[in-house]
């Protein structure tokens, strides 16, 4: 029914107790593409996540599906083991280990020994040697002494970093990453922002979810609007930020 | 009949059992394994009291053995428990540990042989329903559903008693509104063990003080409270009336053996079915998504 | 007021990868390997020394049990973030499956030992199963309440020989086998654990203690992950099991008994947990301890509870980890 897209939901509602943080949600999207999901404090983003990765069950009646296969309520490993992987806001790195060894991790996963991961590292045995190898493209100086700390010592840019390089390890085919400007400097933004263009040309859909709107609209597709758990506007960046509903959600009403 | 009254006082044994763990776990966070070592303690205190110093009327030993008991759970809290907050394992491993040193201690103190016992408050028995029932059983009956809705209105209506809900709900927020949570932990550990003493006064009269119902009572209250949910306190309620009424019936047509054997198939099957418990909160397993 | 701060320098040449160490030369060698040498030539030669005291080479076993199980305990609470507080059901099961194996079915002993050993550990694992998927908590609860659960159940249906227990297993040959047995047992746990948790698999099982949401968005079943350490952790407290049924030849009751779950625990938070040496050093100076306390009876477990609570609060690194420390690097005071 939904082939043509990599990735479509349909009607994903959620509650918890009375409160509604989904209503209804859906959209779909094309492989390649970058999707931003915008929308102000607590308006459901990072719970419809939560519900398309398998780790929250969302309300009866929802579905996704992932290339036309139904992976609704799937449990998360399962999920990630298709390809679908994600960052978390809140930056949890295997904090007891050096930063790369926390690749080994997702290099060691099923679905990297299938289909070889990022650079074949799940393949050939030496995981050590790749792990280093995807730090340096991802921003860790090869030659300092980052990529061996203890990942919890780490600066919030290359914890940050280390979160999509986790992701990346797995060769998945879509990230969602959930807000990772948030916390950065300016110019960390600037460092991170090519390295999405990367992820972009290797062929990995992102589905990015930000408050940071002018960062996300330089590289963003197409953009949805959350406001308290409700699906307000979909379509290109400038239209989405021009919608009356979305002002209203991010400003307030005009007729006070 | 006899089920039906036998299984509600039953139930209301487990609860009261429970009531306790399940307080310190939900304000605390802290599963306090010395929980049934408190309840022994308060037990050994009060005949202590009564037999071996001047010889204090009941009502006196009993009020005194509670105080001890609660200031030693707050005093538990105060100089060892608040040091390792936080880290879960050192918590479950810490608390266990006293435990135990309480228990062995007091066995090897001479806490040993069946020569312990707490008379019953009011002895012998009545007929209600045409079911033989001795009036200890009432009392506890009675004094449990007391104990109950004092801890309703306690933590609906008092002041420190809603601070303590607060605290249970969302520390940070609470502690934000000027609570203070080690303040409040400390209270939970004080009252949690004196429910556990008070218990132990209504429970004891019924059998002798031997330090393996320490064990026991640990055993039935973290049945009781894994089942019902940790931490909640409705389903640790509605989980004691569900192994109270299976362990009335086992003892009925099989044998009083068994009744161990219930709880742990009880943990077993709601682990299965149902791992948050009856009425735990899914927020539980799920947090920090 | 001149004030001053410690420093601290290490003493070997550590690479950046922490795990290739230079050698350069034989004091070097010696510096890395002695302590290590030390321990498996020290254990190895006690037996001899011990040859004219019986009783202690008695007691010897018993601690490298200790040591066994001390191992399993801290694998699965240092590295998989799971606390066992029922080190005595590993223990239980393996011995009465060992019995069961010997006595009932009539297979020898160096069959039977193994044998337990492995359905012993994979019996605990699909036990332990429903808690897994759940926070550390109910683990430690499920693992508290298993061994009593077992005693109650075996003295209702008064099956495996009820309260008595189940007697006549065989003995070893002689003394010799008795003791290499598990002192290269527990030699050979020892350094494969430790091999073990710095292989690949032993990142992903400390992956999930640290973070295992992220294990799970790596594609990785976390539930089989936990199963496997609890599997391997259960060898061995079921191999201790059936060698301490072989070593007593009698499987009852007491093999339930709370010294098996408490004592390793002890063993591990004084000998510094996460080091898996502490826990068979920790065992090392608990054990012979206990043993000239028995006198005492249950005292003994208030001393070691004591102690375990202390180490807790107020020195929770353990001794390994603070004698490491002082070999590997020395302190100084400087000025600031």
């Amino acid at each position: 029914m939904s082939e043509d897209y990599i990735l479509s939901v349909k009607g994903i509602s959620k509650s918890f107790g009375g409160l509604k943080a989904l209503v209804d949600v859906g959209f779909d999207i094309h492989a390649g593409e970058v999707y931003g999901i915008i929308g102000p404090n607590g308006s459901g983003k990072t719970t419809l996540i939560n519900c398309i990765t398998g780790f929250i069950k969302p309300d009866a009646g929802g579905q996704v599906f992932f290339k036309g296969k139904e992976i609704t309520g799937w449990p998360p490993h399962k999920i990630a083991d298709m390809g679908i992987t994600r960052t978390f806001q809140i930056m949890r790195p295997y904090h007891s280990l050096p930063a790369f060894k926390n690749l080994i991790i997702p290099l060691w996963s099923p679905r990297a020994k299938t289909t070889g991961g990022w650079r074949g590292g799940g393949k050939h045995g030496d995981r050590d040697t790749v792990a280093v190898d995807i730090l340096e493209e991802i921003g860790f100086e090869r030659d300092s002494r980052v990529p061996y700390k203890i990942a919890s010592t780490l600066p919030t840019g290359y914890q940050k970093r280390l979160e999509l390089a986790r992701c990346m390890a797995m060769r998945p085919e879509i990230i969602f990453c959930d807000e990772v400007f948030s916390g950065l400097s300016m110019s960390e933004i600037a460092g991170m922002l090519p390295l999405l263009e990367k992820l972009k040309m290797e062929g990995i859909t992102l589905i990015m979810v930000e408050h940071r709107l002018r960062e996300l609209f330089r590289v963003a597709d197409r953009v949805m609007a959350l406001n308290f758990g409700e699906k307000i506007a979909e379509g290109l960046s400038h239209e989405v930020i021009e919608d009356k509903r979305v002002k209203e959600a991010y400003l307030g009403s005009e007729k006070v | 009949m006899e089920i039906l009254v036998y299984g509600i006082i039953n139930s209301i044994i487990l609860s009261l059992i429970a009531l306790g763990f399940t307080l310190v776990y939900s304000i605390a966070r802290v599963p306090n394994f010395a929980h049934g070592a408190l309840y022994i303690t308060t037990g050994y205190t009060a005949w202590l009291c009564m037999n071996k110093l001047v010889g204090f009327p009941y009502p006196l030993a009993i009020v005194l053995s509670i105080g001890i008991t609660a200031a030693i759970g707050a005093l538990i809290y105060r100089f060892i428990l608040i040091r390792i907050r936080g880290m879960e394992i050192s918590e479950i491993i810490a608390t266990y540990a006293i435990g135990l040193a309480i228990l062995e201690g007091l066995r090897w103190g001479g806490l040993r042989g069946m020569t312990f016992t707490l008379p019953p408050f009011v002895p012998g028995s009545m007929d209600i329903l045409g079911v033989n029932i001795d009036y200890q059983r009432l009392i506890i009956g009675g004094a449990g559903i007391l104990i109950f809705l004092l801890l309703y209105l306690f933590t609906h209506f008092n002041r420190v008693g809603l601070a303590l809900r607060g605290i249970a709900q969302d520390e940070r927020a609470a502690m934000m509104l000027g609570i203070d949570s080690d303040m409040t932990a400390i209270a939970s550990l004080a009252i949690g063990s004196g429910l556990a003493g008070f218990a132990a006064i209504l429970l004891l009269p019924l059998g002798n003080i031997i330090v393996e119902a320490g064990y026991n009572v640990l055993i039935f209250a973290v049945a009781v409270c894994v089942i019902g949910g940790l931490g909640s306190w409705g389903g640790t309620i509605l989980a004691s009336f569900i192994i109270g009424f299976a362990q009335i019936l086992t003892e009925r047509f099989l044998s009083s053996h068994y009744t161990m054997v219930v709880a742990l198939l009880a943990i077993v099957i709601t682990l299965l079915v149902k791992p948050s418990g009856i009425f735990g909160k899914q927020k539980e397993l799920e947090e920090r998504v | 007021m001149e004030q001053t701060r410690k420093e601290r320098i290490d003493r070997g040449l550590k690479v950046r990868t922490g795990g290739i160490y230079a050698i350069s030369s034989g004091r070097e060698i010696m510096y890395l390997v002695g302590p290590r040498l030390l321990l498996i030539v020290g254990i190895l030669l006690v037996p001899l020394f011990l040859e004219f005291a019986p009783y202690w080479k008695r007691v010897v076993n018993i601690m490298c049990v200790y040591a066994l199980l001390a191992l399993s305990f801290d694998f699965l609470a240092n590295y998989v973030g799971l606390v066992c507080l029922g080190g005595a059901f590993f223990v239980g099961v393996g011995g009465y499956l060992s019995a069961i194996f010997n006595v009932y079915l009539s297979i020898p002993m160096y069959l039977s030992i193994p044998l337990a050993t492995v359905t012993g550990a994979a019996l605990c694992t699909v036990l332990l199963l429903p808690c897994l998927p759940l926070r550390g908590v109910y683990f430690a609860i499920v693992t508290l309440m298993y061994p009593l659960l077992f005693t109650r159940v075996i003295e209702a249906l008064d099956v495996l020989g009820g309260t008595n227990g189940i007697t006549g297993l065989d003995g070893f040959p002689n003394q010799y086998v008795e003791q290499y047995a598990i002192i290269v047992v527990m030699l050979l746990s020892l350094f494969a654990m430790r091999r073990f948790v710095s292989q690949d698999i032993g990142l992903v099982i400390r992956g999930v203690k640290d973070n295992d949401q992220a294990v799970r968005a790596s594609g990785i079943n976390v539930t089989s992950i936990k199963a496997l350490s609890v599997f391997i952790a259960a060898l061995m407290g079921c191999f201790g099991g059936a060698y301490i049924a072989h070593l007593y030849m009698w499987a009852g009751i007491s093999l339930f008994a709370l010294d098996f779950s408490i004592i390793p625990i002890a063993s591990v938070v004084i000998g510094g947990g996460g080091t898996l040496v502490g826990a068979v050093i920790g065992s090392f100076i608990l054990v012979p301890l206990s043993e000239s306390l028995r006198f005492f009876g249950t005292l003994r477990i208030v001393i070691y509870c004591a102690a375990l609570t202390g180490f807790i609060v107020f020195k929770s690194e353990g001794l390994m980890v603070y004698l490491q420390r002082k070999y590997h690097q020395f302190e100084r005071w400087v000025k600031v």
